[in-house]
């Protein structure tokens, strides 16, 4: 069984009026199904309001489903007493990076994880030392995190997930608010644990380059999974991407219009490097 | 410029109090405070500045960052200091018209005086030798025992280091959106008090709801990071004594019964 399995999930966020009467009632997600396989780097794409944070929160049982169900390394959320142990073994990194340090120096708070899951003194040390050898922090270990940039602060929040030891580490566009430095030393950290500690990766993002390397991606609109594929079926199918307000990598959009045009190009396109060889071969 | 404002003035130094563990340096000086209102005499006056000086000299922090602290009571120093010597009845030494200053007066004067500015002196060491984030931690362990009347000792400490962590980010915020809103023309300057507060109206209100959307998703983030209350917690850093804490109360204890000892016997 994988590690995160969705069947029929639906969510729905519920307004209610001054006397606790039901306002409105709007559905983030519906009827979505979900496999997601230990080790894999999997991408969720959408637009702005397409319900992918949403769905997000359910693996990390941050959110309970209204209907359907979502297992989590074969625990049912819903079901579950405790819920930390699910949060234990599927960590979550937010978007905005002040908002989830917790410490004020960062050693302090990559052992904050530990410390709740009532890890003996120790190992949490072991734990924060090698984490933050992961993501090449450990030179900043005794700094306060406000005086990071804003992608070391995401490196820290990476670290304090890992020091749980999790089996999966879910991203909720956690680039969004970095410059393009920034996104690229936090995406090497992610790929590094995908790789070398064979942490599954469920990166959220709208940014398309980032999804360029995952294994299997998952378009969401308007709260369902529209398509899902490898980036190369996905990216192959511009015109369908663009009616769901998506944009298509630079090269690939350029590959396809070249097409358009009648230039004989194969389908999805993805780097500048083979489109070069694509065009001299 | 509102940045530049430090909350706690830790001084970082490498001396023996700055190593000290932090429930020592709490229960020091509140021992030392007791210490000034047993000392009475000269010989106690005396002992309690050599202890003082002793303690400075080994937390190795300069004295003028000492006597800084002073400064913001100095005031209070002033009035206190004024009223004791004038109001004081006593044998009278000087004397202009309903203005008399008697002998009593210039004694208890001069004791408040030195008990005032000791005590601040005292707990500035504390402050300048400690971090705050120690501070926490010594004053969550102090108080563990409340835990048995239902005191919510850990969410307190809880709170109060979270609130340390987010004064530098509430404080870069409020710079930010008062920028923002003197680039549109608001002013912050001028005027006198009452439309100088008035003008920070529109100041608090968006860093209110910046505040609470902050602490929504520090909530979120801390629950992600399985946080369930204080119950089988662990802790990175628990604060374990070493010799030289139990040292350091030896050595204020005995400083106490000797300041007791030169009060019955003087």
């Amino acid at each position: 069984m994988g590690i995160i399995k969705a069947r029929k999930l639906k969510y729905d966020y519920i307004k209610y009026d001054e006397n606790g009467q039901q306002q409105d009632c709007y559905t983030a997600v519906d009827q979505v199904d979900l496999d997601v396989s230990q080790g894999q780097f999997i991408a969720i794409l959408g637009h702005n309001g397409s319900g992918k944070s949403t769905l997000a929160k359910h693996m990390n049982a941050l959110l309970i489903p209204t209907e359907g169900s979502i297992w989590v390394d074969g625990r049912d959320t819903a079901a579950e007493p405790e819920l930390w142990k699910i949060r234990q073994k599927a960590g979550m990194v937010f978007q905005n990076p002040d908002n989830q340090i917790i410490g004020t120096v960062v050693e302090e708070d990559v052992g904050f994880g530990p410390e709740n899951m009532g890890v003996p003194t120790d190992a949490i040390w072991e734990r924060v030392n090698k984490s933050l050898e992961a993501v090449g922090m450990t030179a900043y270990r005794h700094r306060s995190p406000n005086k990071l940039s804003g992608g070391q602060k995401q490196r820290v929040a990476i670290a304090g997930v890992m020091a749980m030891q999790p089996k999966c580490i879910i991203l909720d566009e956690p680039t969004a608010m970095l410059d393009p430095n920034g996104r690229k030393e936090v995406l090497k950290a992610v790929h590094e644990l995908n790789e070398k500690e064979g942490i599954t990766v469920i990166l959220i993002t709208h940014y398309m380059e980032e999804v360029i390397d995952a294994d299997r991606v998952f378009v969401m609109d308007q709260g369902h999974v529209v398509m899902q594929g490898t980036p190369r079926e996905i990216f192959s199918k511009v015109e369908e991407l663009k009616s769901y307000r998506l944009d298509v990598p630079q090269v690939t959009l350029l590959a396809w219009e070249l097409k358009q045009a009648g230039v004989d190009l194969p389908d999805g396109i993805l780097t500048t490097k083979e489109l070069v060889n694509a065009l001299c071969h | 410029m509102i940045r530049d404002i430090t909350i706690g003035q830790y001084y970082p130094a490498d001396s023996i109090l700055h190593r000290l563990d932090p429930r020592v340096k709490f229960i020091g000086t509140f021992l030392f405070l007791v210490s000034l209102f047993v000392a009475d005499s000269f010989w106690g006056y005396l002992l309690a500045t050599c202890f003082l000086a002793g303690i400075i000299a080994l937390s190795k922090v300069p004295v003028k960052f000492m006597l800084k602290g002073l400064k913001p009571l100095f005031i209070l120093l002033l009035i206190t200091v004024i009223f004791n010597l004038f109001l004081i009845p006593g044998t009278v030494v000087w004397e202009l018209g309903f203005l008399k200053i008697t002998q009593e007066g210039i004694t208890q004067a001069v004791k408040i005086g030195i008990r005032l500015v000791y005590l601040v002196i005292g707990s500035s060491v504390m402050t300048l030798t400690t971090t705050p984030n120690q501070l926490t931690d010594g004053l969550e362990r102090i108080m563990k025992p409340l835990n048995k009347i239902k005191v919510p000792v850990h969410e307190i400490s809880m709170m109060m280091s979270i609130a340390l962590r987010f004064i530098p980010i509430l404080m870069e915020e409020t710079d930010k959106i008062m920028k923002a809103q003197m680039a549109r023309g608001a002013d912050f300057e001028s005027g006198n008090l009452i439309q100088k507060a008035k003008s920070l109206i529109p100041l608090l209100v968006p860093l209110f709801i910046s505040a609470f959307r902050r602490a929504d998703d520090l909530a979120m983030a801390m629950e992600a990071r399985c946080y369930h209350g204080g119950e089988n917690r662990t802790q990175m850093k628990p604060l374990v004594y070493q010799g030289h804490d139990y040292g350091a109360y030896g050595v204020t204890l005995v400083y106490l019964a000797a300041e007791i000892v030169i009060r019955t016997v003087m």
